[in-house]
């Protein structure tokens, strides 16, 4: 299919909006994407033709119900190749997927046992690993970045070691756009026999990743990031870990059997999905993954990477503009400062031209210590962003930096 | 002037602008006039929580009257801490805790004080409140 992209414009009800007399302009992508027609009415679908609760009903509903939600994890396991569909497990997002993981790392782990985090981290990404290990005494290494924002790959090497037990990268940064090398990390930690979680919340919108081409030990995503609703994402693991990890939650629907002696649980991936699940999110994230597959993720990483260097080459040209991470492999992400302007302001007089991007340190803070900032602006963008889009920023921007010096 | 006045004062101000730009560019030029915080009270503990640029205040009484200097790194918020301070500074603690700050919403910059903006405003206003408090009772 061919990249349309006022055909793709007008499946986004949302960029119609005008914000303060302008246009609306939506730079904030990478906090979530917005949504086509396609996802918000699959959703009044679902709640009008056939809510009901799943895997339990003998009546018609309940089955339409169960076999759309199962057709959903039909359609992440192909999207991902992952080898079966029940090493994918619905959680509420990337957040409550990594809390899962550390959850069950928890028992598994002692006091002479090390993980890795890299220094590229979202807070998500870090304070569950440090309340796992205020439990069990396990000790926490960091990959430091260099200037570019890229992970030091020589520093990887040098803390991984037959302690590591687990490493933990996120495939795309969320401050920076930084494509991470996760599949050396990958590999080098496999020789140490160490598992890998790699957070995928940035990457999913941007381009297909083969989870058993990968071989990662787990890869999580939030649908949210993707066109797809809030509440709803995916936590893959490989069938050998999950069968390891203990039940996050306790609930209906993970167990087998019961009596108030002993439970036993049920089989994966029902074992991780206590209670009730988010049914219509389930489906929504489907929806989704067909979209962006049908205009095609080839399309969608062409154009986004010409909107990147546009983007880039644009913002050169303002005086005393510094970009922060240049990592030769990102994803359409541009964090800025204007010298001597705060980042808030230049956020808040944006907003006023119609204009949304991010401000602040993007829950990323040891990032923004690293280069000795407070904050950046945040520029991330979509396919389906546009040049023009691109011009009214720049044009904008130069009128707020001469409003604000 | 009595804080009421000035509030009514402020909004007759910003009813002359004809648009948002008018009305920011004024605040970017309060920000420069704002009461400064001396240097050595630019402390941790006078720091304003939930920004997103650093908000310093600080407050003392003078002569009964409650002396607030404030200082941010961002201009519309030290702008806007401006306005709260031609209000709020040099008054008895008795009237600030007798006043509030719809004048805000009058002159529309109502989004600012939202609690999502994380720009510490609304904190910004208690703590003023809180500073009146202390020094009422003392």
């Amino acid at each position: 299919m061919s990249f349309d992209i006022n055909k793709i414009r007008s499946d986004f009800p949302i960029l119609k909006r005008k914000i303060n007399g302008s246009n609306f302009i939506y730079f904030d992508n990478a906090a979530t994407s917005q949504k086509p027609n396609i996802v918000i009415d699959s959703i009044s679908d679902y709640y009008k033709n056939y809510n009901s609760n799943i895997h339990r009903g003998v009546h018609t509903i309940s089955q339409e119900a169960t076999d759309a939600y199962e057709n959903a994890r039909a359609k992440i396991q192909k999207h991902f190749n992952i080898r079966n569909s029940h090493e994918i497990i619905f959680t509420s997002g990337t957040t409550h997927s990594i809390n899962l993981v550390a959850n069950g790392f928890q028992d598994l782990l002692s006091d002479k046992d090390e993980i890795i985090i890299s220094g590229l981290e979202h807070h998500s990404n870090i304070v569950p690993w440090q309340m796992m290990t205020e439990k069990n005494g396990a000790k926490i290494k960091i990959i430091p970045i260099n200037e570019n924002g890229e992970l030091n790959m020589k520093a990887y090497d040098n803390i991984l070691n037959s302690k590591t037990k687990l490493v933990f990268v996120n495939h795309v940064s969320n401050a920076l756009g930084t494509v991470n090398p996760i599949k050396t990390i990958i590999e080098k930690a496999h020789k140490v026999n160490a598992a890998v979680l790699i957070d995928g919340a940035q990457a999913s919108a941007h381009f297909k990743t083969d989870l058993q081409e990968l071989d990662a030990d787990f890869y999580t995503t939030s649908a949210h990031k993707l066109c797809g609703p809030t509440g709803i994402g995916m936590l893959f693991g490989k069938e050998k870990w999950l069968k390891k990890l203990p039940p996050y939650q306790g609930g209906g629907e993970m167990i087998s059997d019961v009596t108030f002696e002993k439970t036993t649980y049920a089989e994966l991936p029902h074992k991780f999905e206590a209670g009730t699940p988010n049914v219509s999110g389930a489906i929504a994230f489907g929806i989704a993954l067909d979209y962006l597959n049908e205009i095609g993720f080839k399309n969608i990483y062409n154009y986004e990477s010409s909107l990147l260097q546009y983007t880039t080459e644009k913002l050169k040209l303002i005086p005393n503009l510094k970009i922060y991470g240049e990592s030769k492999d990102k994803t359409c992400v541009i964090s800025f400062n204007i010298d001597g302007i705060h980042a808030y302001d230049i956020g808040a007089l944006l907003d006023k031209f119609g204009i949304a991007v991010r401000t602040g340190q993007h829950c990323a803070q040891p990032i923004m210590d690293h280069f000795g900032i407070s904050g950046t602006v945040r520029v991330s963008l979509s396919f389906y962003n546009t040049k023009k889009e691109i011009d009214v920023l720049y044009n904008s921007l130069k009128q707020a930096i001469s409003m604000l010096s | 002037m009595k804080i009421k006045e000035i509030q009514d004062e402020i909004i007759e101000e910003f009813s002359l602008f004809e648009d948002w730009k008018q009305k920011y560019e004024y605040i970017i030029e309060l920000g420069n006039t704002i009461e400064l915080i001396d240097e050595k009270n630019k402390t941790d503990s006078n720091l304003i929580k939930g920004c997103q640029s650093k908000l310093w205040l600080y407050a003392e009484l003078k002569n009964g009257k409650v002396i607030y200097t404030a200082d941010s790194e961002a201009i519309i918020t030290k702008g806007i801490s401006a306005i709260l301070l031609r209000v709020f500074s040099n008054q008895t603690a008795k009237d600030i805790l007798n006043s509030d700050a719809k004048y805000i919403d009058a002159i529309g910059l109502k989004e600012h004080l939202s609690p999502t903006r994380a720009n510490g405003l609304v904190s910004m206003i208690k703590q003023i409140k809180y500073y009146a408090l202390a020094f009422n009772t003392n």
